[in-house]
């Protein structure tokens, strides 16, 4: 029996309430002990030590890379890895998991979208994340979580709901897609984040028809979603998606997308959401892929 | 490379890390995240004197001075990184303890892959360190380029 879901006020307009959690919510689980080992909560950040500088009481930590990301191939982690990790975290199949993680959930919205890979069942995300956890004063601790490691049955991947690899958006053209990178990243001036690493993408720009809407528009200061009224605003209205359109969102390697792809599959209720984690890393190096330049989305490639 | 090409301070901190066993390296990395010294207020109160390493996932900003002590000139490193980033902040401790005080010379005679020797790689992942060599990088152009200016 799962935990009861947050029945805040400002959930009630998404569409499936039941994926975020509150910090009022959270912090009140976990002094109602958890419902005896039922709820997990798991924090997923950039930087890989932060978790040990403080987490939330009781906390454990999956760090994106060198958890979820298979140590030698481009992909994630198989069934069985994933049975390993989560067990050894006291994840079981029927665990409610809330996800926790510094920048307004990026990486905890990407790990989220690698449980539900394994169609892990009840994964939530805590509005707002890590920041606001520690702005409204909550307790952090660096004690050691003791974990009891369970049983995790192994389960294979399914990623054909919510992953697209490239010959999916090439064949996706003619549906809407979102680039959810910078400006610069957009137009092409610049191939890597602000601020951030040069990955390495030969050609700069989008793929053609993209709407561009970078990521954190979907988040408010406080690092929490905002309102399906502005989110609605964003992406109908700004993007031109529709009621029942099939999406694919993209950024640079799939993790900034994964935020805005709970935001669409979640929030705002698009039933066919498809994260492309191949991104710009690979779009941008790719063999006679077409790209545009510039800030308008491009013509739909000829042939499409 | 071996260890018996870098300086004393910085060869003690590489031993250390080797000694121990991969999950322990993450904890030392944060012990030197906490030590990494504040910056002293004549810098604080002017950030474009300090330089940003852009490879670094988090803002990081360093510069580096020379002071005549004793008679020689020695090279004194100073860091900005917030504390939401540990992982920047433990490069940047390691690379204070252990070439804070030193030679221009010495500075620029260590290695430029001597992060890969902290045997962080697996657990930090090769995206992650890159940010420690561009440091590393930065530090020593600096270094060169005051060598060409009298000291101060």
């Amino acid at each position: 029996m799962p935990l009861a879901a947050d029945s805040n006020e400002k959930f009630s307009a998404y569409a499936h309430p039941e994926r975020l959690v509150s910090t009022q919510w959270l912090a009140d689980a976990l002094a109602a002990g958890g419902s005896e080992g039922k709820l997990v909560v798991v924090e997923s950040d950039e930087d890989v030590l932060l978790y040990e500088t403080g987490h939330i009481p009781g906390a454990v930590k999956i760090d994106w890379h060198t958890d979820l990301n298979d140590p030698d191939a481009r992909d994630y982690i198989d069934g069985n890895a994933f049975a390993r990790l989560a067990g050894s975290k006291g994840i079981s199949r029927d665990s409610t998991i809330v996800l926790y993680g510094d920048k307004s959930n990026w990486w905890a919205a990407y790990a989220l979208w690698v449980f539900t890979l394994f169609g892990h069942e009840d994964v939530r995300l805590l509005d707002g994340g890590r920041d606001k956890w520690i702005a409204e004063g909550r307790e952090l601790t660096t004690d050691e979580t003791t974990v009891t490691a369970v049983e995790y049955p192994v389960v294979e991947r399914n990623d054909a709901p919510i992953r697209a690899f490239k010959e999916d958006v090439l064949a996706h053209f003619g549906n809407p897609l979102i680039d959810v990178r910078s400006p610069e990243e957009y137009t092409g001036q610049r191939t890597h984040m602000p601020a951030y690493p040069q990955e390495g993408a030969m050609r700069g720009g989008h793929i053609p028809t993209a709407a561009s809407i970078p990521w954190a528009r979907a988040a408010a200061a406080d690092g929490t979603y905002r309102s399906r009224e502005e989110l609605e605003a964003l992406y109908l209205d700004e993007a031109g998606l529709k009621p029942g359109d099939d999406v694919v969102a993209y950024c640079r390697i799939g993790e900034r997308s994964s935020h805005t792809w709970f935001a669409l599959k979640y929030l705002l209720g698009f039933d066919t959401v498809r994260n492309y984690d191949g991104s710009w890393t690979e779009w941008g190096n790719a063999v006679r892929v077409p790209i545009t330049r510039g800030s308008e989305r491009g013509e739909l490639p000829v042939g499409r | 490379m071996s260890i018996s090409a870098l300086p004393t301070a910085l060869a003690e901190i590489v031993d250390d890390f080797q000694a121990l066993e991969e999950r322990e390296r993450l904890q030392l990395l944060l012990e030197f995240s906490r030590s990494l010294p504040d910056l002293p207020p004549r810098l604080l109160d002017h950030p474009q004197l300090l330089e940003q390493v852009v490879e670094c996932q988090t803002p990081l900003f360093l510069t580096v001075e020379t002071e005549v002590e004793e008679g020689s000139p020695v090279v004194h490193l100073y860091f900005k990184a917030p504390q939401e980033a540990p992982t920047t902040r433990g490069f940047a401790g390691v690379l204070h303890e252990g070439l804070d005080g030193l030679s221009a010379e010495e500075i620029l005679a260590v290695p430029d892959d001597m992060p890969d020797l902290l045997g962080l790689t697996r657990a930090i992942t090769p995206l992650r360190m890159r940010g420690m060599s561009a440091m590393l990088g930065r530090i020593k152009r600096q270094v060169a380029a005051a060598q060409r200016l009298p000291a101060h």
